[in-house]
């Protein structure tokens, strides 16, 4: 394909506008807590849209409407189960704790209710995750470029070969990423993320209403899919009659409950877009700010999926124009919408699934429905939104690796009574060197298939552990650090052998799990993240329960501000019903709740 | 919080928009087929400029507001 000089334009805009609010903002960056922290001084609707564009990154985009295509609208369990009840949870009964405790991070709260190693356990591990979830997002971003073929032709009259192409996007987003987290920080990449909010909706609004229109709306599409991917709960009450391979229960506990407040409730990532806020008061109402745009989410991301599967290319040679996986789709032909078959990028011949069947490469729903729909023009708005997508992504774990690393790893182990200005310093070289570790970890995310399985797992590992620690640790005054630190180890050693003992069927033994032996298999890997996360969980929250009934308490006196039997209750009596957490919260859910009826 | 974000915001949409309803109304009215015959670009250039001019005002009513408050 070819853009034109308009494409290229508007994505020259948008860089130019990116790289801008980084400079506007670098003379405001003068202190480790302007840079680490935004000064904890921005108003809670700027937090807010920012907290849903930290998590919004490539992923999001490209995994969520992949998703789509493959499971239908039971993807949106991901947004009304997966998300909000955790957004509203955590606007209501943790930031209070989090924001009120005065913690700069996450594992830094763990230290001041619990101990020193539970902190550095949490420091560690998130820090690596945010490396490996940023190198997610640039070599999606790297790899969908190189399909899209855009960058062919500049390349060929640099004399450069094509696989470069793959190296160089990868570079280059680290730079222009790098630049702006370095010019302003925090805020910079909060700034961005709003930037990048509105451009997200801007570039995939139109999207959906010409492909809705092209399908004859809704019902055209319920025409045209099977039913089971229409319907949010049909077929949820067994694994083998589930879209997902996993059956309500698995489902809710796994996904709805550990999962998702696992990941909104704890993950600094996005709490760290809500401890930004001015008051405590903006801190909890942004995530439940966050949650109203979050649960239309999937009509924006999921809904294409379901698109493209209804679309039918537009000539012979419009699914050609993706590049080599669309011309030896097209010579196969295109059964299912317009969603290329996967292509061996080596042998040029279509994957085969282990029955013998041709897989389709579920990543490219996206961009093949950008190239089916949009002329010149909104093809570049929407190319910037899919760049924006990404850059918002690796920006938020960027700023959250390098408050951690400053804070939590160097300060508290390396050097702890260093200037200001030192941490500072610190926590630009962090930045530089998370995005340096991100880059090595995209060329090893190029391994896997559907980048959100991946990230399930990721999760599962990590955070699924830590939901136990935090609840015990904020709702029962008698959890010890011993017990934290204990289940948190336990849990994760359980997600690390759940995984090593099973394997999604037709997955090989190896980075799909059964690396111990195999002693179960589930009908998907998604089933097997979400039991992973569940054995994780509840591990850890046995294992902390019995090992603080075997240790010494601290006393109460310490725990004022951090469990929630020993802190005052925030007042909300005072403000509008429109300002208060519970009342946001209440409309939201029921909202939620209505939408899982009307697609029931 | 020193820099109001509806600002950037603002003058990137209009400008983004500007082009894109420009290019609508001038441009080649044939590369529409793959919108279905909608002329996308124009329409959607407008729907930004409209959002920008929203931003703009309400970021403008802020700045006042907020220098009044300070004078008071």
């Amino acid at each position: 394909m070819t853009l034109t000089w308009l494409d290229w334009l508007l994505m020259l805009v948008y860089f130019v506008f990116v790289l801008g609010v980084g400079l506007a903002l670098k003379k405001r960056t003068t202190t480790s807590a302007a840079f680490l922290q935004a000064g904890r001084a921005i108003p809670a609707w700027v937090c807010g849209l920012a907290f849903i564009s930290a998590n919004l990154g490539a992923q999001e985009i490209i995994g969520m409407a992949a998703s789509g295509a493959k499971y239908g609208i039971s993807t949106s369990h991901f947004y009304w189960i997966g998300a909000i009840p955790a957004m509203v949870f955590l606007g209501i009964f943790m930031m209070p704790f989090y924001y009120g405790s005065r913690a700069r991070s996450v594992p830094e709260y763990l230290r001041l209710r619990f101990d020193e190693k539970t902190r550095a356990f949490n420091a560690f591990s998130f820090a690596l995750m945010t490396v490996f979830s940023s190198g997610i997002s640039m070599y999606a971003m790297a790899k969908l470029l190189q399909i899209l073929h855009i960058f062919d032709r500049p390349f060929a009259a640099l004399g450069l070969p094509p696989e470069y192409i793959f190296h160089v996007c990868i570079v280059s987003s680290a730079l222009v990423v790098l630049a702006y987290v370095l010019l302003g920080g925090l805020s910079s990449a909060i700034y961005n993320e709003v930037l990048q909010f509105f451009l997200i909706v801007a570039g995939f609004l139109p999207l959906v209403y010409l492909g809705l229109r092209d399908a004859g709306g809704w019902a055209g599409i319920v025409a045209t899919v099977p039913p089971s991917l229409t319907h949010a709960w049909r077929g949820f009450g067994s694994a083998s009659t589930s879209p997902m391979g996993v059956e309500a229960f698995g489902l809710t506990m796994g996904l709805g409950f550990v999962l998702s407040f696992g990941y909104w409730c704890t993950d600094f990532l996005v709490v760290q877009r809500a401890m930004a806020a001015d008051s405590m008061a903006a801190a909890r109402r942004t995530p439940l700010i966050a949650a109203f745009p979050k649960m239309l989410f999937p009509f924006l991301v999921v809904l294409p999926g379901l698109i493209a599967l209804s679309a039918h290319p537009i000539d012979q040679g419009q699914v050609g124009q993706v590049g080599q996986a669309g011309q030896v789709a097209r010579a196969g032909g295109v059964a299912a919408g317009v969603i290329p078959y996967k292509v061996d990028a080596t042998t040029n011949q279509i994957v085969l699934d282990g029955n013998g069947r041709p897989q389709r490469d579920y990543d490219l729903t996206v961009p093949t429905l950008l190239l089916r729909y949009f002329p010149t023009g909104m093809l570049g708005l929407g190319l910037t939104a899919l760049l924006a997508s990404f850059m918002s992504g690796m920006a938020g774990n960027v700023t959250a690796f390098n408050t951690v690393w400053t804070y939590d790893i160097y300060q508290a182990y390396l050097r702890p009574k260093a200037s200001d200005a030192h941490y500072l310093w610190i926590g630009r070289m962090a930045t530089v060197f998370g995005i340096a570790a991100s880059v090595v970890t995209a060329y090893v995310a190029a391994q896997f298939n559907n980048i959100m399985d991946v990230l399930q797992l990721v999760f599962a590992f990590v955070n699924a552990p830590l939901l136990a620690t935090f609840l015990l640790g904020m709702f029962w005054k008698r959890t010890t650090g011993h017990g934290a630190f204990s289940g948190l180890v336990a849990g994760t050693l359980a997600a690390a052998l759940h995984h090593g003992l099973t394997l999604p069927v037709g997955a090989l033994t190896g980075v799909k799990g059964g690396w111990l032996g195999q002693v179960a298999s589930y009908p998907s890997e998604m089933a097997q993240n979400f039991w992973t996360a569940i054995d994780a969980w509840t591990v850890c929250f046995i294992v902390t329960i019995v090992v603080s009934l075997m240790t010494r308490p601290r006393d109460e006196g310490e725990l004022a501000g951090l469990v929630y039997s020993l802190t005052d209750k925030p007042r909300d009596a005072a403000l509008p019903w429109h300002r208060r957490p519970v009342v946001l919260g209440i409309i939201v859910l029921a909202a939620t709740a209505a939408l899982n009826l009307v697609f029931f | 919080m020193g820099l109001d974000v509806r600002v950037p915001l603002g003058v990137m949409f209009a400008i983004m928009g500007a082009l894109l309803a420009g290019y609508g109304i001038a441009g080649d009215q044939s590369i529409y087929t793959r919108s279905l015959g909608i002329n996308v670009n124009a329409i959607w250039g407008g729907v930004m400029i409209g959002f920008a001019a929203v931003l703009l005002v309400l970021a403008s009513r802020h700045a006042r507001a907020a220098r009044g408050g300070g004078r008071g």
